[in-house]
């Protein structure tokens, strides 16, 4: 793999996204006068406003087993990330060219497997990955697409440099957020959001619409019945599941409110059974059918790969989509755009130690002070050791860790995240940040210019995670040039009601 | 619409109902049972409410005796009876987070920031001095919730269910609040505590008012019976609930093309005897039995309504 050094690392300074050396970027020169001009006290009174407006919404995320509140909000940075079109722009031609060459990899190993054949994969780590699944050899989902719904997390360490970190092709979360907090945005900030042209992400649902009911099987004609598959209230994503639908103006349903009779998907409805084309699905492979997968799920649906089988019910993301996110796979992203698209990758991936190679894991064992280490299966920032944060005991726990099980850990170059400004309780401060913007495939790839600014509250921190206290921030896409039409075209004012109770006689 | 979220809508309606029917019922307990004390029958009238409630087996299983603390410990936080104030408004949200789809912002937010101020208030808050006042608000929070739900609702199947919902309960806690005391309104002879008792009968359906307005009469035992089983104007009245229960199935009906079941059948039944019935011929028959036959038919038009709905 790569070598680490052409990687700003951790240890020197993070590229501050707003602050340049000779002063303000350009984007944010409206950002910094309205930080200049708001005294503290009214900052403090509109994030009291938000966590309020996000309580009263009940836009929580919900995590049980820990004590404490199970319904937490997610902390939300009042002060927005802002990134230039034409930053936007570039990265958006490279987040298509990744989903289409990660589509047609999924098609590819489930069925001619020529990418393995031709040896620029390992066929083990594909076949052999608990991301496989066989069950899907042979069936072709409509389109070849396999993962609908993408989310790539970016991450910026420089003016011109962004670099992939994770692809999520199974189940990716927080788009809910990403549309919440741009209305808490206009909500909170009216004036500041009019004195800016931002892109809109609004459509976002409706696009996400047109991308399901694009898969649906071809008898369902033109208005396919979709509906979203729950786990249910207590799943931590659960308000995202239902303000998607709500917006959508689809049924929630879980597993207990569809079943399978001769291989057609129905749901129980107040009228008697109703057929259904499409399920957007936000429960995972292992529990989505009972008969073919896990037997103990309680979730899933008895019977719904059969009629998936049988081309009878279109399923979004597939199942087996999986395995073209898994972290061991990752290395080889880069690969696939040039196998199957014959182009050279337009974004870079973060150079990744694979913990099996014999080679990789003698670097890492003996740079384990320098490197994120992660488990290969791991999501949500669990079970994963950031080097220079971490102590000795811990480095040789995770040593020992590596030594008994390398393939379960791969490792990547501690990099120096970008930082943007952020409300903090000494003032306003620099926080590392990520990004997790939606690719949508259906018919064709549709991106919302916008996406999840996930941000790291604590000084120094370097993990965003919802689940370990990281906070999100309105992300703005921000035309470059151009007159200030604001995006909220600000409501032409109406009429004033005009007619009030007569006086009694 | 998916049998799971009218299942949900309908016990949220009743749920946030019965919240407000206890606080109704609790207040006018406590009120009565201060005129009551002077007799010594304070613990009767704590136990006609736990009776009314629906909980009294396990209360006995729990607490030796109906006092003021005992029972508004039961029917305020007991995590216990599913009956309680507390239990009901987060047995209510539980439901309404799982149809938020389903639901309009004025309702979720009513009923969200019921919850989440129930949760910060300490006990303290919701006892002794404080009662009369956190039953008030209870009872306030109910009206801004059925508000919302009528405001702001599409005439749909959602509205349906809702309304049902509500309408279904608001009709068994009249028959069983009615029941407790149907032992006042067919007594042979009436004394001073009758008297204040007949008020409060009439204050647990929020209809003292409503009786001077219709009799401009005093107070008579069979002209109450009258009013709360039988006459439409009141909107407790057991005839007012069961016209709506009745007209709202017919409505769900409609929408599925004609699609009826044995709930159609009873509830249209129950509306029919409702409103051919005469108030003697109730009081002749016996008060008790008419109204436990009542309350039986609503639990079972409930059963109705699951079965040809819900758990098809």
């Amino acid at each position: 793999m790569g070598a680490a050094s052409s990687v700003p690392q951790a240890r020197t300074a993070a590229f501050d996204e707003m602050r340049a050396e000779d002063g303000v970027r350009a984007a944010y020169a409206e950002i910094d006068r309205w930080l200049r001009a708001t005294p503290r006290e009214q900052l403090d009174a509109k994030r009291r406003e938000a966590e309020l407006l996000f309580r009263r919404i009940g836009i929580t995320f919900a995590v049980y087993g820990e004590g404490g509140d199970p319904e937490r909000l997610i902390p939300f940075d009042i002060i927005p990330r802002i990134i230039a079109r034409s930053e936007w722009d570039r990265l958006a031609l490279g987040l298509r060219q990744r989903v289409r060459a990660l589509n047609a990899f999924l098609t590819d190993v489930y069925g001619k497997q020529e990418i393995l054949r031709a040896g620029r994969i390992p066929a083990a780590l594909v076949l052999e990955n608990e991301g496989y699944r066989s069950e899907m050899v042979g069936i072709a989902p409509p389109g070849g697409v396999y993962t609908h719904v993408a989310g790539i997390d970016m991450v910026r360490t420089g003016p011109d440099e962004f670099y992939v970190l994770e692809d999520n092709c199974r189940t990716p979360s927080g788009v809910s957020y990403m549309l919440e907090n741009r209305e808490a945005m206009l909500r909170l900030f009216p004036k500041l959001c009019a004195r800016h042209r931002v892109a809109p992400v609004g459509r976002y649902p409706e696009e996400l619409l047109e991308t399901l009911k694009a898969v649906a099987p071809p008898r369902a004609g033109s208005d396919p019945c979709v509906v979203l598959l729950t786990p249910g209230p207590y799943n931590s994503a659960y308000y995202e599941h239902c303000f998607l639908a709500d917006e959508m103006g689809i049924e929630v349903v879980e597993g207990a409110d569809l079943c399978v009779d001769n291989d057609v998907v129905y749901m129980r409805t107040t009228a008697g059974p109703r057929r259904v084309d499409v399920i957007y699905r936000r429960i995972d492979d292992e529990f989505l059918d009972p008969s073919v997968f896990r037997p103990d799920s309680l979730v899933g649906v008895p019977g719904l790969m059969g009629a998936y089988r049988a081309g009878n019910v279109a399923l979004a993301n597939a199942p087996g989509a999986g395995i073209a996110d898994d972290k061991a796979i990752y290395p080889y992203v880069p690969e696939m755009v040039r196998f199957y698209l014959g182009e050279e990758p337009l974004l870079a991936n973060v150079p990744t130690y694979l913990c099996d190679r014999e080679e990789d894991r003698k670097y890492v064992l003996s740079n384990l002070d320098q490197l994120v280490v992660k488990l290969a299966k791991g999501s949500g920032g669990y079970g994963m050791m950031i080097g220079p944060h971490a102590t000795r005991d811990v480095r040789e726990e995770f040593r020992a860790r590596i030594l008994a099980k390398p393939g379960d850990y791969i490792a990547q170059p501690t990099l120096a995240l970008s930082t943007c400004p952020t409300v903090v309780d000494q003032g306003i401060a620099p926080r590392h940040v990520d990004l997790r913007p939606f690719i949508l495939s259906g018919k064709e790839i549709r991106i919302v210019p916008g996406g999840l600014t996930r941000v790291a509250i604590r000084e120094g921190s370097l993990v965003v995670n919802s689940s370990q206290g990281g906070g999100t921030k309105d992300t703005w896409i921000l035309e470059d040039e151009g007159p200030d039409a604001p995006e909220a075209a600000l409501q032409s004012q109406s009429q004033s009601q005009s007619q009030s109770q007569s006086a009694g006689g | 619409m998916l049998s799971r979220t009218a299942d949900s809508l309908f016990w949220l309606a009743r749920y946030t109902e019965r919240a407000g029917n206890v606080a109704r019922g609790l207040g006018v307990a406590s009120r009565m049972a201060a005129v009551s004390a002077r007799l010594g029958a304070e613990a009767d009238e704590w136990r006609s409410l736990v009776t009314a409630t629906g909980g009294e087996g396990a209360f006995f299983r729990k607490y030796e005796a109906p006092t003021a603390e005992s029972v508004v410990h039961w029917l305020v936080f007991d995590p216990d009876n599913s009956s309680g104030i507390l239990p009901c408004i987060e047995a209510a949200r539980r439901n309404a987070r799982a149809v938020r789809t389903a639901l309009t912002v004025d309702m979720w937010e009513a009923l969200n920031d019921t919850w989440n101020h129930l949760r910060a208030l300490p006990p303290e808050a919701m006892e002794g001095e404080k009662l009369a006042d956190f039953l008030r608000w209870v009872r306030e929070r109910v009206t801004l919730f059925n508000g919302a739900a009528h405001d702001t609702m599409l005439r749909n199947e959602a509205w349906r269910f809702v309304h049902l919902g509500t309408m279904l309960e608001r009709a068994d806690n009249t028959a069983r609040l009615l029941d407790v005391k149907h032992h006042l309104l067919t007594a042979e002879e009436e004394g001073a505590v009758d008297y204040v008792q007949w008020q409060t009968v009439l204050r647990s359906v929020s209809a003292l008012r409503s009786y001077q307005w219709i009799y401009r009469d005093r107070l008579n035992p069979r002209r109450i019976a009258e009013l709360i089983i039988l006459r439409p104007e009141l909107p407790r009245s057991l005839m007012a609930c069961f016209a709506e229960v009745a007209e709202t199935l017919e409505a769900i009906a409609l929408g599925h093309g004609g699609r009826r079941g044995e709930c159609h059948r009873l509830a249209g039944t129950l509306q029919a005897q409702l409103r051919y019935g005469r108030i003697d011929a109730i009081l002749e028959e016996g008060l008790h039995a008419f109204l436990t036959t009542m309350i039986e038919r609503t639990a079972a038009l409930g059963g109705e309504i699951d079965a040809f709905y819900i758990r098809h």
